[in-house]
């Protein structure tokens, strides 16, 4: 049941994309209710999905990298129709929604398998969630800075194209950057700090330095950097829009280092 | 006699060339006693925008007249030849010049189609002109028209409430840096007209931070009064930049006023906030390595209409009527010069048989010297009264037929029969017209 509804949603998605990507270069109404339509047809598949999976796994003590994907494409879609809801900004689903099919396509790949673990464990739910929570913020901070940079080179090479027109003000974008990271800082904070407590539980130490917590400690303390700098020393703006992209590319390592991992603990 | 038109646009020219050619109001009346000083050049008015520089001229030769202005147009900037510039030229004559103002006037020959300032500059060029009394007969007549009709295009024609000036322009690339125009400050560099334009357009749309500098303190007052800001010393407004989210630029300074060091302070004081510059002056105020400093985005006058160049094709439907509203006039214009040229013609004769009237009746009363004043006086009517009505059928006939294909072959048979030589210096008697009721008449506002 679950598997059917997330196939239609990795159909639904892909069709959207096509359009959305489509949008970048044409100027055509009728499209862009077309791809706004099926993403939010999509994202209802997507629920569905999502809720039926829960009900199958609830027993399980941790969710599963599929899961987690699973989670953060959906995530995605959610943060992309609140504010498109807010502002009218279809364009922004020509950066989000390629993203979250991407991430969507990634759980496909993966194997579903919940990993079987003591009830101690249950924690791991909190953990996942509050850290791809945070990765969100960072995703949509992400697509933030490159919407930015696009729209910064197309003004200052004075191109005024369709995606001149459709890209939003710089600062807005510089804002919505900024929201993200806000947002997202704390959560992955959070994310971190139950993945430790849960840690200590399973083996005793909060961190054993294997190299994707270590990544995940790096990526954090970037953002940290990032965030501090952006509010006592002006790293706004340009410089914003770079550090996040980079910073959204650690984020990506380390979860391709527990993808990995995910990988190895199941074969 | 011809009327001509040379000169070079923001169609025909780069910022690089206009700027250098570019005449300061402070010397356009200078220019154009220059102008008129060339022979062979008996009228001139001289057009100089930051989109064009033109040159209409009534000269006697064609082709000497297009030499001498072309030279004249050189001699503006040393570092022009004459070479350098005829690539950039137009050259036009008789109705093609005529409509070629009247499109100017229309603004249909904008950057952006149904802007208003133009036609501001083409009576602020003309005033000058008359001031200078540069103009004669024909300029006056159809510089008049040109603005007569740029005004009826106006009322008659949407063109220009359809119109994307360079002003409006600014507005719109500022909507794409900033989204909420209400909490930003705009500083206001100069008192061009375009510039102050462009202020208004800014608080039309929601600024409310207004800070002015000019040279002259008091004026910039008086421009802050106006836009409800305040004032800022002439000598620091490099520094308030900082505090500035727009800053429009549009002085009649002939260097950099702006360069990218005073940027690059303003933009690390703002935190790396955005800041939008708009340099609308010409020659430019700002220095185009602006460009280079990240956060900051600068636009000149060819950036601007680059970008309303886009826009252009919405209003192409107006304009089309305008068109044939200017052919219209064109035709009307072409008439009266036609009439124009039998009008010297006529009072040439006028001239030549009052002559041998007042010859011929001096003679008879010299020797009829015994008669009393009264039958002296008959003697004088009946002598006026044969030579007009001598004259009266070939000045009816010349009148009627000169709007003709053969108007000029009457034109110069009657020339031929009256023995009345070469039009002369006669049509400026013909210009009743005083010049400084016009300059009242015609003032902007």
């Amino acid at each position: 049941m679950a598997a059917v509804f997330f196939m239609v949603t990795m159909a639904l998605y892909f069709a959207a994309t096509v359009s959305f990507l489509a949008l970048l270069v044409r100027r055509a109404d009728a499209l862009s209710t077309f791809a706004l339509t099926i993403t939010a047809v999509g994202f209802a598949t997507h629920t569905i999905a999502l809720v039926t999976r829960m009900l199958t796994v609830s027993g399980a003590s941790s969710p599963s990298f599929h899961e987690a994907l699973s989670f953060f494409s959906w995530m995605l879609i959610f943060v992309f129709l609140a504010v498109e809801y807010r502002h009218r900004l279809h364009v922004l689903g020509s950066f989000i929604v390629p993203l979250a099919l991407v991430s969507l396509v990634s759980a496909a790949a993966l194997p579903d398998t919940v990993p079987t673990l003591q009830p101690v464990f249950r924690t791991l739910w909190v953990h996942v969630t509050l850290s791809m929570l945070g990765t969100v913020g960072f995703a949509v901070a992400f697509v933030a800075g490159v919407m930015y940079l696009i729209q910064d080179g197309l003004l200052k090479s004075k191109r005024f194209n369709v995606l001149y027109s459709k890209l939003p003000a710089l600062d807005f974008l510089d804002d919505l950057n900024q929201q993200s990271i806000v947002l997202g800082f704390p959560l992955l904070t959070l994310g971190i700090i139950t993945g430790a407590i849960s840690a200590e539980f399973a083996r005793g130490t909060y961190v054993n330095w294997n190299p994707e917590q270590t990544w995940a400690l790096v990526t954090w303390l970037f953002y940290f950097v990032v965030l501090v700098g952006r509010l006592t020393v002006g790293w706004r703006a340009k410089r914003a829009a770079y550090l996040t992209i980079i910073g959204f590319a650690g984020v990506v390592l380390t979860l391709v280092g527990v993808a990995l991992k995910s990988f190895g603990s199941v074969s | 006699m011809h009327i001509v038109v040379v000169g070079l646009s923001h169609k025909t020219a780069p910022v690089e060339i206009r700027e250098r050619l570019a005449v300061p109001e402070s010397r356009l009346g200078e220019a154009l006693t220059r102008l008129c000083g060339y022979s062979g050049i008996k009228e001139g008015m001289l057009l100089s925008t930051c989109n064009r520089v033109e040159v209409y001229a009534v000269v006697e030769e064609l082709e000497v007249g297009y030499t001498r202005i072309q030279e004249f147009l050189a001699d503006a900037h040393l570092s022009v030849s004459s070479e350098q510039l005829t690539p950039h030229l137009y050259w036009q004559t008789g109705d093609r010049a005529i409509t070629h103002l009247f499109r100017v006037a229309c603004s249909l020959d904008s950057m952006v189609v149904g802007e208003s300032q133009i036609l501001g500059q083409v009576k602020d060029a003309f005033e000058v002109a008359l001031t200078h009394k540069t103009t004669g007969l024909i300029l006056n007549k159809v510089v008049k028209k040109a603005i007569s009709v740029a005004k009826r295009v106006r009322t008659d024609t949407r063109i220009a409430e359809a119109a994307v000036s360079v002003s409006y322009a600014a507005v719109e690339l500022a909507k794409k840096i900033f989204s909420d125009l209400r909490d930003k400050t705009v500083l206001l560099v100069g008192a061009g007209e375009m510039a102050k334009l462009a202020a208004r357009h800014f608080i039309a749309s929601g600024v409310r931070h207004v800070r002015v500098t000019t040279r002259t303190p008091q004026h910039a007052v008086a421009l802050a009064d106006r836009f409800n800001g305040t004032a800022v010393p002439f000598e620091q407004f490099r520094e308030e930049m900082a505090t500035a989210d727009i800053v429009l630029v549009s002085t009649g300074a002939a260097h950099y006023l702006v360069g990218s060091d005073d940027v690059h302070r303003a933009v690390k004081q703002r935190m790396n906030r955005p800041i939008f510059l708009i340099d609308i002056s010409v020659p430019r105020n700002i220095d185009p390595a602006v460009r280079h400093v990240d956060n900051a985005f600068l636009f000149d006058i060819d950036d601007l209409e680059s970008r309303v160049v886009q826009n252009r094709g919405e209003r192409l439907q107006e304009a089309e009527r305008a068109e044939h509203l200017v052919l219209e006039e064109v035709g009307m214009v072409r008439q009266w010069l036609k009439s124009l040229e039998v009008t010297p013609t006529i009072v040439a004769l006028k001239t030549r048989v009052e002559d041998i009237k007042r010859g011929e009746v001096e003679k008879a009363l010299a020797r009829l010297a015994h008669l009393p004043a009264d039958e002296r006086a008959m003697v004088e009517a009946m002598a006026s009264s044969i030579v007009n009505k001598l004259i009266h059928n070939t000045m009816v006939t010349l009148k009627s037929e000169v709007a003709t294909a053969d108007g000029a072959a009457f034109v110069e048979a009657a020339r031929r029969f009256f023995r009345l030589g070469e039009v002369g210096a006669t049509s400026e008697d013909l210009d009743v017209e005083a010049p400084t009721t016009r300059t009242s008449a015609n003032k902007p506002g």
